[in-house]
């Protein structure tokens, strides 16, 4: 890759906050560095992981207003973890928490489990009843 | 509280924190040289480990294996430590910027607030520098980054202590050793003849330059098996690990170039240099695939098919691998 090809297709993934470090070469095939605020292909497979992750939000939005799930299940997808990592953060088993996605189970949560719910996913113990 | 550390931004979190920790301590080690001295290059396709669902593909050898390959070879010394409780691993850490000392750290993005949030993952293989405080914030050197920034206790414990592949378990390390007087000409060779060999010549399809050839036999296949929609995760996929932070492009390639060009300064080898200009020309066909990886997802390649990008990969595995076989064959 050429100095002056480093592409600069900024899509505000960074934010403004920075420009990410790309080596290329230049006219004589020497290597530097040179700054990028994003590559279109790049911005494409992000803005895709995130629309993914997005969908599955939605879904679960929609089966809680169903009742077919708690608002813990919102609250996971949100925080992009699946039943595995939810379970080594709470330090219980997978079929624990598993049971807390369904309604029933959630609902009958004593507060020191809500509490520490909560706590994993930096919110308050009423954020964790909502789906917002 | 705050150590005079210099911080230098790098493409990659790992070579980065090398380069920049090296030289706090008197040795002036370029990322690039730390790429190649610790054999950073590598590629593996593993379709029986999945994250998020979806295969691995990686262009770089496990976490955390550059800087230990790259410690060995110059007889750095690391103190390297994990803990078992949050207030333990802060005291430690507040002990070391006591004594003067930056520390590297483990974290996980997902809990680095001062990222944008796009790329904030659960990828809990994170290197940052750590090098003061001042009240309830720490000073953090993360290499990716420009500039400096700070991180308050909290959020730092939750990076430190983050769950999942793997735990970070509060993990940190710090050199109690650097020699002066190393032969960094030799950690290189070793180092450069270390990819060499591995990319050149393991016989097993999942790891080195065969498997990109591997790779490219599973790609021909992903629409007929698993469909439009889910085809394009599948290449999404390999894009965001050749791409995304941390690679300088190419996934390492170009990084690569760049440490054969300092390697032929440093040998007085010429041939170096133009295999430094051959690996640029192969990085070049690896963004040429990630471009149109990227159009196949965004469903703007009507021209285009998987067999077409199954046929990118594999005659840039056929590249590689000659490519690697003729440094492996080099005498120094």
């Amino acid at each position: 890759m050429k100095k002056k090809d480093v592409p600069q297709d900024d899509e505000n993934l960074f934010e403004g906050k920075f420009k990410v470090v790309k080596y290329a070469v230049d006219d004589d095939g020497n290597y530097g560095t040179v700054g990028s605020v994003g590559w279109e292909p790049e911005n494409t497979v992000l803005n895709q992981a995130w629309e993914e992750i997005n969908k599955k939000v939605e879904e679960t939005k929609k089966k809680i207003k169903a009742g077919e799930l708690s608002p813990l299940a919102y609250h996971m997808e949100k925080n992009i973890m699946d039943v595995g990592m939810l379970s080594q953060y709470m330090d219980i088993s997978k079929r624990k928490v598993s049971k807390h996605l369904e309604p029933s189970g959630f609902n009958s949560l004593d507060s020191k489990t809500l509490e520490k719910y909560a706590e994993v996913f930096d919110i308050s113990v009423d954020e964790l009843k909502k789906t917002e | 509280m705050k150590i005079d550390f210099e911080h230098r931004q790098s493409a990659h979190c790992e070579t980065g924190v090398i380069s920049n920790l090296m030289r706090h301590h008197g040795l002036d080690i370029s990322e690039p040289m730390a790429l190649g001295i610790g054999s950073g290059l590598f590629f593996s396709h593993m379709p029986f480990i999945k994250v998020n669902g979806l295969p691995v593909t990686t262009y770089r050898i496990m976490p955390g294996d550059i800087f230990k390959k790259f410690s060995k070879r110059m007889d750095v010394e690391m103190k390297r430590q994990k803990f078992s409780s949050p207030e333990k691993a802060m005291a430690e850490l507040d002990n070391c910027l006591e004594q003067g000392l930056p520390v590297g750290m483990l974290t996980s993005v997902f809990y680095l607030p001062y990222l944008p949030r796009a790329f904030r993952f659960h990828f809990n293989a994170h290197n940052i520098v750590v090098y003061g405080k001042e009240g309830d914030d720490y000073l953090v050197s993360d290499p990716i980054l420009e500039e400096p920034v700070t991180i308050d206790r909290r959020m730092l414990i939750r990076a430190r202590f983050a769950k999942g592949m793997p735990n970070t378990s509060g993990r940190m390390y710090y050199p109690t050793h650097v020699p002066q007087d190393v032969d960094i000409n030799q950690a290189l060779i070793k180092g450069l003849k270390y990819t060499a060999k591995d990319m050149g010549t393991i016989p097993l399809p999942i790891f080195g330059g065969r498997a990109i050839g591997f790779l490219a036999s599973r790609v021909a296949n992903y629409e007929k098996k698993y469909g439009k929609e889910e085809a394009k995760k599948y290449i999404g996929n390999i894009v965001r690990m050749q791409e995304e932070i941390g690679t300088g492009g190419a996934g390492f390639r170009f990084m690569f170039g760049a440490f054969l060009q300092e390697a032929s300064a440093r040998l007085g080898n010429p041939v170096l240099h133009k295999k430094s200009l051959e690996i640029t020309k192969i990085g070049d066909l690896w963004r040429k695939f990630a471009y149109d990886c990227g159009r196949m997802v965004k469903d703007r390649a009507d021209d285009l098919t998987y067999q077409d990008l199954a046929d990118q990969l594999s005659d840039i595995g056929k590249k590689e691998i000659l490519f690697f076989q003729s440094i492996h064959k080099m005498k120094f």
